[in-house]
Formats: C-alpha cells, sequence, structure tokens
C-alpha cells in the first residue's frame, strides 16, 4: 500500500492509498507496486488504472503530465483527469475536429500553433477512444 | 448655511453612490469567491511541481543544463508588473506601482524595459522614460490560458534570444481577503534547485523514462508557465479581495454621510420651522394689539 496523489492545476483530483497503479509512461504503460524503484517520467494521453486500498479498480483518462514515485509516495502532475464515466464525448468530438481543421490549416488566420494542435488532438482522440470502450 | 433643497440633492447623490458602491462591493464578493478558490486550488499543482524539479535536480547526477537555468552577465533586464485594469479598488494599484517605482529606481532607463500586464500600470508608465516592451490587458479579471500563454512564449522568447538576461515579476501574492503580499520574483533564470553534495550510496537512485534531459525540458515548459498562471490568479484574487474591501469601506463612509446629512436637514428644517412659527405668532400679535 502506498499513497497516491493526483494534482492537475485546478485542483487536487486524487489523494489517497492504493495498491497499484498502471500509468501511460512515455515510453509506454507502467504499472507501480509497493515499494517501486525512485523514477521520474513524462505522461502521455492514456488510460491511468488505480486499484485502491480496498482493491477497487477506478479508470480515468489522463491527458499526459508527469509521474514521480519515491519514497512509497506516488504524485502524478496531470494536465487534466477524469474517470472515464464523467468524459464529455461530445466536446471531445468537437475538439478532434478543431484540431484537425486547425492541422489542415484551415484557420490560417489566427496563430496556430501545429504541435499544440497535434497535443490536443491526441487528447481528444484519448478521451473519445476511453469513453467508448466503456461504452461496450 | 446651505438652503435645505441643497442638503437635500445632496443626501440624494449621496444615497445613488452608496447604491453604487454597495453594487460594487457584492459583485467583487462573488468574484472573489471564484477567483479565490482558484487561487488556492492551483497552489499545490505548483507546489508539487516544485517539488519534483527539486527531486529532479537532486536525482540527476552530473551536470543538468537547461536555457531557462542559464545565469549570465545581466545587461537588460525585464520588469513585469502585473496591475489591475479597473480602479476603484483601494490602494491596490497605487502600492503595486510605488513598489515597482521604487525597484526601477535603482537603474537607468536603458537597463531596464517593462512589460505591463493590466491597463493600471500602463497607464502610469506610458509617460515615465522605462520602455513598454508590451501590455495585455483587458481580459476581464479572469484567467485565460491563451493569453497566459501568450505571455510566457514572449517572455521566454525574449530570454532565449538574449534580449534580456533577467525577468523579475512584481505582483500581489494573495494571502487573505484583505492582505496580499507584493512580491518580486525572478522568474528567469530560474535558480537551479541545489544539487545537494552526493553521499554515495544515499542518493536516491532515480529512474528516468525518457531521459534527464527530456524530462526537463518537459517539466520546465510546463514549470514557467505554472507560475505564470498561479501569479495571475494571485492577482485577480487580491484585486476582487481589495475592491471589496474598498467599496465596502465607501459604502460606510457613505452611510455616515447621510446620518450627517440628515442630521444638518433636520436641524435647518427645525430651525425654519420655528421661525415661521415666530412670523406667525408675532403677526398675530402685532393684529391683536
Amino acid at each position: 500500500m502506498y499513497r497516491l496523489k493526483i494534482v492537475t492545476p485546478v485542483k487536487v483530483f486524487y489523494d489517497d492509498e492504493v495498491n497499484s497503479i498502471t500509468a501511460p509512461g512515455k515510453l509506454g504503460y507502467l504499472g507501480a507496486l509497493t515499494g517501486h524503484a525512485p523514477i521520474i517520467t513524462t505522461l502521455q494521453p492514456g488510460l491511468l488504472t488505480v486499484r485502491n486500498h480496498l482493491d477497487t479498480i477506478s479508470e480515468m483518462a489522463v491527458s499526459g503530465g508527469f509521474l514521480e514515485i519515491s519514497n512509497n509516495v506516488a504524485t502524478i502532475l496531470a494536465d487534466s483527469v477524469e474517470y472515464l464515466s464523467e468524459i464529455d464525448l461530445e466536446r471531445a468530438q468537437a475538439a478532434i475536429k478543431r484540431s484537425r481543421d486547425r492541422i489542415k490549416g484551415l484557420y490560417t488566420n489566427e496563430e496556430t500553433d501545429q504541435d499544440r494542435s497535434a497535443k490536443s488532438l491526441a487528447r481528444a482522440l484519448n478521451r473519445v477512444n476511453l469513453a467508448s470502450r466503456l461504452k461496450n | 448655511m446651505p438652503t435645505l433643497q441643497e442638503i437635500k440633492s445632496r443626501i440624494r447623490s449621496v444615497k445613488s453612490t452608496r447604491q453604487i458602491t454597495k453594487a460594487m462591493e457584492m459583485v467583487a464578493a462573488a468574484k472573489l469567491r471564484r477567483a479565490q478558490a482558484g487561487a488556492t486550488q492551483a497552489r499545490p499543482y505548483a507546489n508539487s511541481m516544485s517539488a519534483m524539479l527539486k527531486s529532479l535536480a537532486e536525482a540527476s547526477t552530473g551536470d543538468i543544463s537547461h536555457p531557462y537555468f542559464e545565469e549570465r552577465e545581466i545587461k537588460k533586464r525585464t520588469l513585469v508588473l502585473v496591475t489591475s485594469d479597473k480602479g476603484l479598488c483601494g490602494s491596490f494599484n497605487t502600492n503595486l506601482i510605488r513598489k515597482a517605482q521604487h525597484w526601477l529606481d535603482q537603474f537607468s532607463p536603458s537597463e531596464v524595459d517593462l512589460v505591463l500586464i493590466g491597463r493600471r500600470g500602463a497607464d502610469y508608465f506610458r509617460r515615465r522614460e522605462f520602455q513598454i516592451v508590451a501590455n495585455y490587458h483587458d481580459w476581464g479579471g479572469q484567467l485565460n490560458y491563451t493569453t497566459a500563454r501568450q505571455i510566457v512564449a514572449f517572455l521566454t522568447g525574449r530570454f532565449m534570444a538574449k534580449e534580456t538576461d533577467s525577468i523579475h515579476l512584481i505582483y500581489p501574492r494573495f494571502v487573505s481577503i484583505s492582505v496580499s503580499k507584493i512580491t518580486n520574483d525572478t522568474y528567469l533564470p530560474i535558480k537551479k534547485p541545489a544539487q545537494e553534495s552526493v553521499q554515495a550510496g544515499s542518493a536516491k537512485q532515480y529512474i528516468f523514462e525518457p531521459g534527464p534531459k527530456e524530462i526537463y525540458s518537459e517539466l520546465m515548459s510546463s514549470y514557467v508557465l505554472t507560475t505564470m498562471v498561479t501569479v495571475l490568479l494571485d492577482s485577480f484574487a487580491s484585486e476582487h479581495g481589495s475592491r471589496m474591501i474598498a467599496m465596502g469601506a465607501a459604502t460606510k463612509n457613505a452611510g455616515e454621510l447621510i446620518d450627517n446629512l440628515s442630521l444638518t436637514y433636520n436641524k435647518a428644517r427645525q430651525t425654519k420651522i420655528t421661525t415661521e412659527l415666530l412670523e406667525i405668532v408675532s403677526g398675530a400679535e402685532a393684529l391683536k394689539a
């Protein structure tokens, strides 16, 4: 059992004892049990699975950030997190469309940052993928 | 002694002023609640990020280098001053501007340029000798990530292009509704977290994925944005707090003024009635005689 803190710019999203987590690391998914070696990694958009101290599993969509584990404390600094059931599918789909249009260069008049558009596309795709997975 | 009519219209005008200040106080209170929540909820993220930066620095042995750490000889400084767009918030802007001016007095105008966030600061410094390179305003006291990102991009861009060697921030740090501490921080270069002398064996052996360098570059760009966002949120919360208190005081003062004026009005009215009575009575007496 160890402590997991998920912090977003808007609020402290999660702060509890957990048994294990599986997080979307930059180089692939990684699982962490109690007593994991110290690690710092960046996260990519993906599925974050948390098994808390009562062995209840909760799944959330995370859209990038950082994970640090040391001394049996895991800290996730996430750009945004939400439980799969709370994903706003319509909004995510609208975001996909918007970022695709941006990337295609439909909005040439406003300042568009290709890198940021690609990232926001990845985030939105992740949300839609995970949300539809929940439905099936 | 003003006439009754004059006092009456004076009372009316103070009453309508009180109504306005009362309304502004309530609006500020509502905005403050949101801004305060924003400011306090953003803190854990900023703190965790500093903590992570620190452990990253402690853990990565050897040289850590990132352009944002680079301390070079300071030829040119940039001052970022955060003020509000609107007035009527007590001494909020005055204090900020005074602090900025005080700091600027150490340097000659060619050594410092200004980035002003908020209209009030711009209004003051427009007529001064320091050069204003950018001014951001009109975002209604609410955080707008796009603008925050633009500010950060502008500042880091200037720093990287060596157009400035040191960026300072003067902003009100939100402590409580009535207290905000005017703070002067260095934004860039970021002070390198102390790499504690690594004692053999005791140093935590971190695993880095992908590598320290990549993590640094991502963490740093998040860090500068987070810092800016925190600063702006603090400033908004302080502004609304300050306005709420200023308007509360104004409402109270207006109330006192009305009381005093009413007293004067009633006294004058009484005097008038007495005089009239006297006239009538003496007139009647004269007729009787």
